[in-house]
Protein backbone atom coordinates (compact mmCIF):
# COMPACT_ATOMS: atom_id res chain seq x y z
CA UNK A 1 0.00 0.00 0.00
CA UNK A 2 1.23 3.48 -0.63
CA UNK A 3 2.20 5.29 2.48
CA UNK A 4 0.59 8.66 2.52
CA UNK A 5 0.35 11.72 4.64
CA UNK A 6 -1.63 12.06 7.84
CA UNK A 7 -4.09 9.30 7.24
CA UNK A 8 -5.79 7.24 9.86
CA UNK A 9 -4.79 3.61 9.89
CA UNK A 10 -7.22 0.81 10.66
CA UNK A 11 -6.88 1.21 14.41
CA UNK A 12 -7.77 4.88 14.15
CA UNK A 13 -4.30 6.15 14.97
CA UNK A 14 -2.30 8.54 12.86
CA UNK A 15 -0.20 6.63 10.41
CA UNK A 16 3.22 7.06 11.99
CA UNK A 17 5.16 6.09 8.87
CA UNK A 18 3.70 8.88 6.80
CA UNK A 19 5.10 11.47 9.15
CA UNK A 20 8.54 10.11 8.33
CA UNK A 21 8.38 10.86 4.60
CA UNK A 22 8.14 7.23 3.69
CA UNK A 23 7.00 6.00 0.32
CA UNK A 24 5.84 2.44 0.05
CA UNK A 25 4.20 0.55 -2.80
CA UNK A 26 2.32 -2.73 -2.62
CA UNK A 27 3.79 -5.61 -4.62
CA UNK A 28 0.83 -5.70 -7.00
CA UNK A 29 1.27 -1.97 -7.69
CA UNK A 30 4.96 -2.43 -8.46
CA UNK A 31 4.46 -5.43 -10.72
CA UNK A 32 1.59 -3.74 -12.56
CA UNK A 33 3.58 -0.51 -12.85
CA UNK A 34 6.59 -2.17 -14.48
CA UNK A 35 4.50 -4.36 -16.77
CA UNK A 36 2.56 -1.30 -17.91
CA UNK A 37 5.86 0.53 -18.46
CA UNK A 38 7.25 -2.37 -20.50
CA UNK A 39 4.12 -2.86 -22.58
CA UNK A 40 3.75 0.88 -23.25
CA UNK A 41 7.34 1.11 -24.49
CA UNK A 42 6.78 -1.90 -26.77
CA UNK A 43 3.45 -0.50 -27.99
CA UNK A 44 4.86 2.94 -28.76
CA UNK A 45 7.95 1.61 -30.54
CA UNK A 46 6.02 -0.95 -32.60
CA UNK A 47 3.26 1.61 -33.17
CA UNK A 48 5.77 3.97 -34.75
CA UNK A 49 6.82 1.30 -37.24
CA UNK A 50 3.15 0.68 -38.07
CA UNK A 51 2.53 4.42 -38.39
CA UNK A 52 5.43 4.69 -40.83
CA UNK A 53 3.73 2.21 -43.18
CA UNK A 54 0.98 4.74 -43.81
CA UNK A 55 1.69 8.06 -42.05
CA UNK A 56 -1.29 10.18 -40.98
CA UNK A 57 0.79 13.36 -40.90
CA UNK A 58 3.64 14.60 -43.05
CA UNK A 59 6.47 12.84 -41.26
CA UNK A 60 7.84 9.40 -40.41
CA UNK A 61 9.59 8.18 -37.29
CA UNK A 62 13.24 7.28 -37.80
CA UNK A 63 13.52 3.50 -38.15
CA UNK A 64 15.97 3.19 -35.26
CA UNK A 65 13.33 4.50 -32.83
CA UNK A 66 10.86 1.83 -33.94
CA UNK A 67 10.38 -1.84 -33.15
CA UNK A 68 10.03 -4.47 -35.87
CA UNK A 69 13.50 -5.72 -36.70
CA UNK A 70 16.00 -4.79 -39.34
CA UNK A 71 14.25 -3.40 -42.41
CA UNK A 72 16.72 -4.83 -44.95
CA UNK A 73 16.47 -8.30 -43.41
CA UNK A 74 12.70 -8.15 -43.33
CA UNK A 75 12.57 -6.96 -46.95
CA UNK A 76 14.91 -9.75 -48.04
CA UNK A 77 13.10 -12.48 -46.13
CA UNK A 78 9.51 -11.26 -46.24
CA UNK A 79 9.25 -8.51 -48.82
CA UNK A 80 7.92 -6.41 -45.97
CA UNK A 81 9.70 -3.61 -44.05
CA UNK A 82 9.12 -5.20 -40.63
CA UNK A 83 5.53 -3.99 -40.39
CA UNK A 84 4.32 -7.56 -39.92
CA UNK A 85 6.65 -8.02 -36.95
CA UNK A 86 5.70 -4.62 -35.56
CA UNK A 87 2.02 -5.55 -35.73
CA UNK A 88 2.78 -8.88 -34.05
CA UNK A 89 4.56 -7.02 -31.23
CA UNK A 90 1.70 -4.53 -30.98
CA UNK A 91 -0.99 -7.21 -30.70
CA UNK A 92 1.10 -9.16 -28.17
CA UNK A 93 1.95 -6.17 -25.97
CA UNK A 94 -1.69 -5.03 -25.97
CA UNK A 95 -2.61 -8.08 -23.85
CA UNK A 96 0.18 -7.30 -21.42
CA UNK A 97 -1.03 -3.70 -21.14
CA UNK A 98 -4.66 -4.75 -20.76
CA UNK A 99 -3.82 -7.22 -17.96
CA UNK A 100 -1.46 -4.93 -16.06
CA UNK A 101 -3.70 -1.88 -16.47
CA UNK A 102 -6.78 -3.73 -15.22
CA UNK A 103 -4.80 -5.09 -12.24
CA UNK A 104 -3.52 -1.62 -11.43
CA UNK A 105 -6.89 0.09 -11.74
CA UNK A 106 -8.89 -2.56 -9.91
CA UNK A 107 -6.34 -2.63 -7.08
CA UNK A 108 -6.26 1.16 -6.96
CA UNK A 109 -10.03 1.40 -6.75
CA UNK A 110 -10.66 -1.40 -4.27
CA UNK A 111 -7.66 -1.08 -1.97
CA UNK A 112 -8.36 2.61 -1.54
CA UNK A 113 -4.98 3.57 -3.03
CA UNK A 114 -6.51 5.90 -5.61
CA UNK A 115 -8.90 7.57 -3.19
CA UNK A 116 -6.27 7.99 -0.50
CA UNK A 117 -3.34 9.14 -2.62
CA UNK A 118 -4.78 10.71 -5.79
CA UNK A 119 -7.61 12.64 -4.05
CA UNK A 120 -8.58 15.28 -3.22
CA UNK A 121 -7.54 17.29 -6.19
CA UNK A 122 -9.09 20.37 -7.74
CA UNK A 123 -8.30 23.10 -10.22
CA UNK A 124 -7.16 25.48 -7.48
CA UNK A 125 -4.64 23.16 -5.89
CA UNK A 126 -3.49 22.06 -9.34
CA UNK A 127 -2.89 25.66 -10.41
CA UNK A 128 -1.12 26.49 -7.16
CA UNK A 129 1.20 23.48 -7.34
CA UNK A 130 1.72 23.87 -11.07
CA UNK A 131 2.90 27.45 -10.66
CA UNK A 132 5.12 26.44 -7.75
CA UNK A 133 6.60 23.61 -9.81
CA UNK A 134 7.19 25.88 -12.78
CA UNK A 135 9.18 28.19 -10.48
CA UNK A 136 11.05 25.20 -9.00
CA UNK A 137 9.53 25.98 -5.63
CA UNK A 138 7.48 22.86 -5.17
CA UNK A 139 8.93 20.69 -2.47
CA UNK A 140 8.76 16.95 -3.08
CA UNK A 141 7.69 14.96 -0.10
CA UNK A 142 8.05 11.22 -0.36
CA UNK A 143 4.77 9.45 0.22
CA UNK A 144 2.65 12.41 -0.72
CA UNK A 145 1.60 13.38 -4.21
CA UNK A 146 1.15 17.05 -5.00
CA UNK A 147 -1.81 18.25 -7.04
CA UNK A 148 0.13 18.24 -10.31
CA UNK A 149 1.13 14.62 -9.80
CA UNK A 150 -2.41 13.68 -8.91
CA UNK A 151 -3.81 15.25 -12.04
CA UNK A 152 -1.09 13.62 -14.14
CA UNK A 153 -1.77 10.16 -12.70
CA UNK A 154 -5.52 10.44 -13.26
CA UNK A 155 -4.76 11.82 -16.70
CA UNK A 156 -2.41 9.06 -17.81
CA UNK A 157 -4.78 6.40 -16.48
CA UNK A 158 -7.58 7.97 -18.54
CA UNK A 159 -5.26 8.15 -21.56
CA UNK A 160 -4.48 4.44 -21.37
CA UNK A 161 -8.21 3.73 -21.31
CA UNK A 162 -8.61 5.97 -24.36
CA UNK A 163 -5.76 4.12 -26.09
CA UNK A 164 -7.37 0.76 -25.40
CA UNK A 165 -10.72 2.02 -26.72
CA UNK A 166 -9.35 3.73 -29.82
CA UNK A 167 -7.09 0.72 -30.40
CA UNK A 168 -10.08 -1.61 -30.35
CA UNK A 169 -11.92 0.75 -32.72
CA UNK A 170 -9.03 0.53 -35.21
CA UNK A 171 -8.44 -3.20 -34.76
CA UNK A 172 -12.13 -4.15 -34.99
CA UNK A 173 -13.97 -1.29 -36.73
CA UNK A 174 -16.69 -3.64 -38.02
CA UNK A 175 -17.28 -5.85 -34.97
CA UNK A 176 -17.37 -2.82 -32.62
CA UNK A 177 -18.91 -0.54 -35.23
CA UNK A 178 -20.60 2.22 -33.25
CA UNK A 179 -17.36 2.69 -31.28
CA UNK A 180 -15.46 4.37 -34.12
CA UNK A 181 -18.30 6.86 -34.59
CA UNK A 182 -17.63 8.13 -31.04
CA UNK A 183 -14.05 8.82 -32.09
CA UNK A 184 -14.94 10.58 -35.33
CA UNK A 185 -14.90 7.60 -37.67
CA UNK A 186 -12.08 5.25 -38.61
CA UNK A 187 -9.64 8.03 -39.49
CA UNK A 188 -10.73 9.92 -36.36
CA UNK A 189 -9.91 6.85 -34.26
CA UNK A 190 -6.43 6.72 -35.83
CA UNK A 191 -5.86 10.39 -34.99
CA UNK A 192 -7.14 9.93 -31.43
CA UNK A 193 -4.86 6.89 -31.05
CA UNK A 194 -1.92 8.95 -32.29
CA UNK A 195 -2.71 11.95 -30.06
CA UNK A 196 -3.09 9.67 -27.02
CA UNK A 197 0.31 8.17 -27.81
CA UNK A 198 1.87 11.64 -28.03
CA UNK A 199 0.39 12.67 -24.67
CA UNK A 200 1.53 9.44 -23.01
CA UNK A 201 5.01 9.90 -24.48
CA UNK A 202 5.00 13.42 -23.02
CA UNK A 203 3.93 12.03 -19.65
CA UNK A 204 6.78 9.50 -19.76
CA UNK A 205 9.33 12.25 -20.42
CA UNK A 206 8.10 14.35 -17.46
CA UNK A 207 7.68 11.29 -15.22
CA UNK A 208 11.18 9.95 -15.90
CA UNK A 209 12.73 13.41 -15.52
CA UNK A 210 11.16 13.82 -12.10
CA UNK A 211 12.24 10.35 -11.05
CA UNK A 212 15.81 11.26 -11.98
CA UNK A 213 15.48 14.41 -9.83
CA UNK A 214 14.12 12.41 -6.87
CA UNK A 215 15.74 8.97 -7.28
CA UNK A 216 14.28 7.61 -4.05
CA UNK A 217 10.93 7.31 -5.79
CA UNK A 218 12.56 4.84 -8.17
CA UNK A 219 13.89 2.78 -5.24
CA UNK A 220 10.39 2.75 -3.76
CA UNK A 221 8.87 1.50 -7.02
CA UNK A 222 11.46 -1.31 -7.19
CA UNK A 223 11.91 -2.43 -3.59
CA UNK A 224 8.55 -1.31 -2.29
CA UNK A 225 9.87 1.19 0.24
CA UNK A 226 12.02 4.27 0.46
CA UNK A 227 12.34 6.89 3.11
CA UNK A 228 13.91 10.23 3.45
CA UNK A 229 15.85 11.17 6.57
CA UNK A 230 13.92 13.88 8.39
CA UNK A 231 16.61 16.21 9.74
CA UNK A 232 14.10 18.76 10.96
CA UNK A 233 12.50 16.33 13.35
CA UNK A 234 15.43 14.79 15.22
CA UNK A 235 13.36 14.00 18.29
CA UNK A 236 10.99 11.67 16.49
CA UNK A 237 11.60 8.01 17.03
CA UNK A 238 10.57 5.07 14.99
CA UNK A 239 8.97 2.30 16.97
CA UNK B 1 -4.58 -24.36 -25.48
CA UNK B 2 -3.02 -24.31 -22.04
CA UNK B 3 0.42 -25.06 -23.44
CA UNK B 4 0.03 -22.25 -25.93
CA UNK B 5 -1.13 -19.90 -23.24
CA UNK B 6 1.76 -20.77 -20.95
CA UNK B 7 4.18 -20.41 -23.82
CA UNK B 8 2.63 -17.07 -24.63
CA UNK B 9 2.87 -15.72 -21.11
CA UNK B 10 6.29 -16.98 -20.17
CA UNK B 11 7.89 -16.34 -23.53
CA UNK B 12 6.20 -13.00 -24.02
CA UNK B 13 7.16 -11.65 -20.64
CA UNK B 14 10.76 -12.76 -20.57
CA UNK B 15 11.48 -11.79 -24.16
CA UNK B 16 9.98 -8.36 -23.94
CA UNK B 17 11.80 -7.77 -20.64
CA UNK B 18 15.03 -8.77 -22.35
CA UNK B 19 14.34 -6.41 -25.23
CA UNK B 20 13.85 -3.54 -22.86
CA UNK B 21 16.87 -4.33 -20.71
CA UNK B 22 19.31 -4.82 -23.54
CA UNK B 23 17.89 -1.85 -25.37
CA UNK B 24 18.19 -3.63 -28.68
CA UNK B 25 15.67 -4.94 -31.12
CA UNK B 26 15.35 -8.68 -30.77
CA UNK B 27 12.66 -8.89 -33.43
CA UNK B 28 14.84 -10.87 -35.82
CA UNK B 29 15.60 -13.64 -33.35
CA UNK B 30 13.97 -16.96 -34.20
CA UNK B 31 12.70 -17.40 -30.66
CA UNK B 32 11.03 -13.99 -30.69
CA UNK B 33 9.43 -14.75 -34.04
CA UNK B 34 8.20 -18.09 -32.68
CA UNK B 35 6.63 -16.50 -29.60
CA UNK B 36 5.06 -13.68 -31.62
CA UNK B 37 3.63 -16.28 -34.02
CA UNK B 38 2.15 -18.21 -31.06
CA UNK B 39 0.50 -15.04 -29.77
CA UNK B 40 -0.75 -14.32 -33.29
CA UNK B 41 -2.42 -17.78 -33.33
CA UNK B 42 -4.02 -16.93 -29.99
CA UNK B 43 -5.26 -13.68 -31.53
CA UNK B 44 -6.79 -15.73 -34.39
CA UNK B 45 -8.92 -17.51 -31.79
CA UNK B 46 -9.94 -14.27 -30.11
CA UNK B 47 -10.95 -12.79 -33.45
CA UNK B 48 -12.92 -15.87 -34.49
CA UNK B 49 -14.80 -15.55 -31.19
CA UNK B 50 -15.41 -11.82 -31.78
CA UNK B 51 -16.67 -12.42 -35.32
CA UNK B 52 -20.43 -12.32 -35.60
CA UNK B 53 -22.16 -14.18 -38.48
CA UNK B 54 -24.81 -11.55 -38.90
CA UNK B 55 -23.10 -8.32 -38.00
CA UNK B 56 -22.79 -6.34 -41.20
CA UNK B 57 -19.90 -4.11 -42.12
CA UNK B 58 -21.04 -0.47 -42.27
CA UNK B 59 -22.29 0.60 -45.71
CA UNK B 60 -22.13 4.09 -47.16
CA UNK B 61 -24.04 6.21 -49.67
CA UNK B 62 -22.95 5.48 -53.26
CA UNK B 63 -21.52 8.98 -53.72
CA UNK B 64 -18.89 8.25 -51.07
CA UNK B 65 -17.43 5.43 -53.17
CA UNK B 66 -14.02 6.36 -54.61
CA UNK B 67 -14.00 6.04 -58.40
CA UNK B 68 -10.23 5.93 -58.90
CA UNK B 69 -9.59 3.19 -56.37
CA UNK B 70 -6.08 2.81 -54.99
CA UNK B 71 -4.07 0.13 -56.75
CA UNK B 72 -2.15 -2.01 -54.30
CA UNK B 73 0.11 -5.00 -54.92
CA UNK B 74 3.75 -5.98 -54.55
CA UNK B 75 4.19 -5.52 -58.32
CA UNK B 76 3.31 -2.68 -60.69
CA UNK B 77 -0.11 -2.52 -62.35
CA UNK B 78 1.47 -3.09 -65.79
CA UNK B 79 2.58 -6.52 -64.59
CA UNK B 80 -0.89 -7.58 -63.43
CA UNK B 81 -2.14 -10.81 -65.03
CA UNK B 82 -4.08 -10.21 -68.23
CA UNK B 83 -6.70 -12.93 -68.12
CA UNK B 84 -8.95 -13.47 -71.17
CA UNK B 85 -12.52 -14.61 -70.77
CA UNK B 86 -12.08 -17.11 -73.63
CA UNK B 87 -9.32 -19.03 -71.86
CA UNK B 88 -10.24 -18.45 -68.24
CA UNK B 89 -11.64 -21.29 -66.15
CA UNK B 90 -12.30 -21.20 -62.43
CA UNK B 91 -11.27 -24.58 -61.07
CA UNK B 92 -12.76 -26.09 -57.93
CA UNK B 93 -11.17 -28.49 -55.55
CA UNK B 94 -11.39 -30.02 -52.10
CA UNK B 95 -14.69 -30.70 -50.33
CA UNK B 96 -16.92 -29.67 -53.23
CA UNK B 97 -19.47 -32.01 -54.85
CA UNK B 98 -19.54 -30.52 -58.37
CA UNK B 99 -16.03 -29.67 -59.46
CA UNK B 100 -16.84 -28.64 -63.02
CA UNK B 101 -14.76 -25.60 -64.00
CA UNK B 102 -16.65 -22.33 -64.43
CA UNK B 103 -16.37 -19.87 -67.30
CA UNK B 104 -16.53 -16.08 -66.90
CA UNK B 105 -19.92 -16.11 -68.61
CA UNK B 106 -21.31 -18.62 -66.13
CA UNK B 107 -19.89 -16.72 -63.17
CA UNK B 108 -21.25 -13.38 -64.33
CA UNK B 109 -24.72 -14.97 -64.71
CA UNK B 110 -24.94 -15.65 -60.97
CA UNK B 111 -27.42 -13.57 -58.91
CA UNK B 112 -25.65 -10.46 -57.69
CA UNK B 113 -25.73 -7.70 -55.11
CA UNK B 114 -24.01 -4.38 -54.76
CA UNK B 115 -22.21 -2.99 -51.71
CA UNK B 116 -20.57 0.31 -50.82
CA UNK B 117 -18.15 -0.68 -48.09
CA UNK B 118 -14.82 0.32 -46.68
CA UNK B 119 -11.61 -1.43 -47.59
CA UNK B 120 -9.21 -1.27 -44.62
CA UNK B 121 -5.55 -1.94 -45.33
CA UNK B 122 -3.33 -3.54 -42.70
CA UNK B 123 -1.02 -0.54 -43.15
CA UNK B 124 -3.74 1.75 -41.80
CA UNK B 125 -5.18 3.50 -44.84
CA UNK B 126 -8.78 2.90 -45.82
CA UNK B 127 -10.95 3.64 -48.84
CA UNK B 128 -14.63 3.30 -49.61
CA UNK B 129 -15.57 1.56 -52.85
CA UNK B 130 -18.53 0.08 -54.61
CA UNK B 131 -18.36 -3.58 -55.56
CA UNK B 132 -20.97 -5.76 -57.23
CA UNK B 133 -21.01 -9.51 -57.51
CA UNK B 134 -22.34 -12.86 -56.38
CA UNK B 135 -22.38 -13.82 -52.69
CA UNK B 136 -19.70 -16.44 -52.17
CA UNK B 137 -22.27 -18.31 -50.12
CA UNK B 138 -24.59 -18.62 -53.14
CA UNK B 139 -21.73 -19.97 -55.23
CA UNK B 140 -20.57 -22.45 -52.56
CA UNK B 141 -24.13 -23.75 -52.21
CA UNK B 142 -24.52 -24.06 -56.00
CA UNK B 143 -21.44 -26.23 -56.36
CA UNK B 144 -22.33 -28.38 -53.38
CA UNK B 145 -19.47 -27.28 -51.15
CA UNK B 146 -19.31 -28.83 -47.71
CA UNK B 147 -20.15 -25.70 -45.73
CA UNK B 148 -19.54 -27.56 -42.48
CA UNK B 149 -15.85 -27.63 -43.40
CA UNK B 150 -13.60 -25.14 -41.65
CA UNK B 151 -12.00 -23.14 -44.44
CA UNK B 152 -12.22 -21.84 -47.99
CA UNK B 153 -8.99 -21.26 -49.89
CA UNK B 154 -8.11 -19.31 -53.04
CA UNK B 155 -5.32 -19.54 -55.60
CA UNK B 156 -4.71 -16.62 -57.93
CA UNK B 157 -3.20 -15.98 -61.35
CA UNK B 158 -0.55 -13.63 -59.93
CA UNK B 159 0.82 -16.27 -57.57
CA UNK B 160 -1.18 -14.92 -54.65
CA UNK B 161 -2.97 -17.30 -52.33
CA UNK B 162 -5.33 -16.69 -49.45
CA UNK B 163 -7.92 -18.40 -47.33
CA UNK B 164 -10.55 -17.67 -44.74
CA UNK B 165 -12.69 -19.33 -42.10
CA UNK B 166 -16.02 -20.76 -43.28
CA UNK B 167 -18.17 -18.41 -41.14
CA UNK B 168 -16.61 -15.43 -42.93
CA UNK B 169 -16.92 -17.13 -46.34
CA UNK B 170 -20.66 -17.56 -45.69
CA UNK B 171 -21.12 -14.00 -44.39
CA UNK B 172 -23.80 -12.16 -46.43
CA UNK B 173 -21.34 -9.42 -47.49
CA UNK B 174 -18.60 -11.77 -48.72
CA UNK B 175 -18.93 -11.64 -52.49
CA UNK B 176 -17.18 -12.62 -55.71
CA UNK B 177 -16.88 -9.08 -57.02
CA UNK B 178 -17.27 -8.78 -60.82
CA UNK B 179 -17.70 -4.99 -60.92
CA UNK B 180 -15.96 -2.04 -59.31
CA UNK B 181 -17.92 1.23 -59.49
CA UNK B 182 -20.35 -0.42 -61.97
CA UNK B 183 -17.52 -1.23 -64.41
CA UNK B 184 -16.45 -4.76 -65.17
CA UNK B 185 -13.53 -5.31 -62.81
CA UNK B 186 -10.57 -3.74 -64.60
CA UNK B 187 -7.51 -5.92 -65.20
CA UNK B 188 -5.34 -4.37 -62.49
CA UNK B 189 -8.05 -4.85 -59.84
CA UNK B 190 -8.30 -8.58 -60.48
CA UNK B 191 -10.36 -9.46 -63.58
CA UNK B 192 -12.39 -11.62 -63.86
CA UNK B 193 -13.16 -11.37 -60.17
CA UNK B 194 -11.81 -10.67 -56.73
CA UNK B 195 -13.11 -11.83 -53.38
CA UNK B 196 -14.54 -8.80 -51.62
CA UNK B 197 -14.82 -9.40 -47.88
CA UNK B 198 -15.52 -6.20 -45.92
CA UNK B 199 -15.16 -7.96 -42.55
CA UNK B 200 -11.46 -8.58 -43.15
CA UNK B 201 -8.36 -6.53 -43.90
CA UNK B 202 -7.56 -5.71 -47.52
CA UNK B 203 -4.97 -8.43 -48.05
CA UNK B 204 -7.64 -11.06 -47.32
CA UNK B 205 -9.41 -9.94 -50.55
CA UNK B 206 -7.62 -11.98 -53.26
CA UNK B 207 -7.73 -10.86 -56.91
CA UNK B 208 -7.48 -12.88 -60.19
CA UNK B 209 -8.92 -15.94 -58.42
CA UNK B 210 -8.40 -19.09 -60.50
CA UNK B 211 -9.09 -21.81 -57.92
CA UNK B 212 -11.46 -22.10 -55.01
CA UNK B 213 -11.14 -25.01 -52.61
CA UNK B 214 -12.87 -26.11 -49.44
CA UNK B 215 -10.84 -27.78 -46.74
CA UNK B 216 -10.41 -28.56 -43.07
CA UNK B 217 -6.72 -27.74 -43.21
CA UNK B 218 -6.03 -24.07 -42.65
CA UNK B 219 -5.03 -22.54 -45.99
CA UNK B 220 -1.81 -20.57 -46.13
CA UNK B 221 -1.92 -16.90 -46.99
CA UNK B 222 0.58 -14.90 -49.02
CA UNK B 223 1.05 -12.20 -46.38
CA UNK B 224 0.40 -14.55 -43.47
CA UNK B 225 3.47 -16.48 -44.63
CA UNK B 226 5.29 -13.14 -44.36
CA UNK B 227 4.38 -12.64 -40.73
CA UNK B 228 0.93 -11.04 -40.82
CA UNK B 229 -1.90 -12.32 -38.67
CA UNK B 230 -3.93 -15.08 -40.32
CA UNK B 231 -7.52 -14.27 -39.30
CA UNK B 232 -7.15 -10.52 -39.86
CA UNK B 233 -10.80 -9.76 -39.20
CA UNK B 234 -11.89 -6.19 -38.64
Amino acid sequence: MTGSRSKLDVSGNRNVRSEQNVQSHALVVRIAHWLMALSIVLLIASGWRIYDASPIFGFRFPVWTTLGGDVETALAVHNDPGVATAIAWHFAAMWLLLASYLSFVLWGLFSGHFWRDFLPVGPQSFLRDFIAAARFRLEHRLGEYNAVQRVFYWGVLALVALMLLSGIAIWKPVQTYPLEALLGGFQGARIVHFAGMALIAGFIVVHVTLVILVPRTFIAMVTGRAEEPAPHRPTETVP
Amino acid sequence: MSVERRHLLRGGLSLSALTLLTGCDLSDSNVVQRVLADISRWNDRVQAALFSDNRLAPTFPAERAVKDFRYNAWYGADRAPDLKAADYRLTLSGLIADKHPWTVEQLYALPQQSQVTRHVCVEGWSMIGQWTGAPLRTFLERVGADTTAKYVGFECADGYYEGMDMPTALHPQTIMAFYLSDEILPRKYGYPFKIRVPTKLGFKNPKFVTTIYVTNIRPRGFWTDRGYNWFSGI
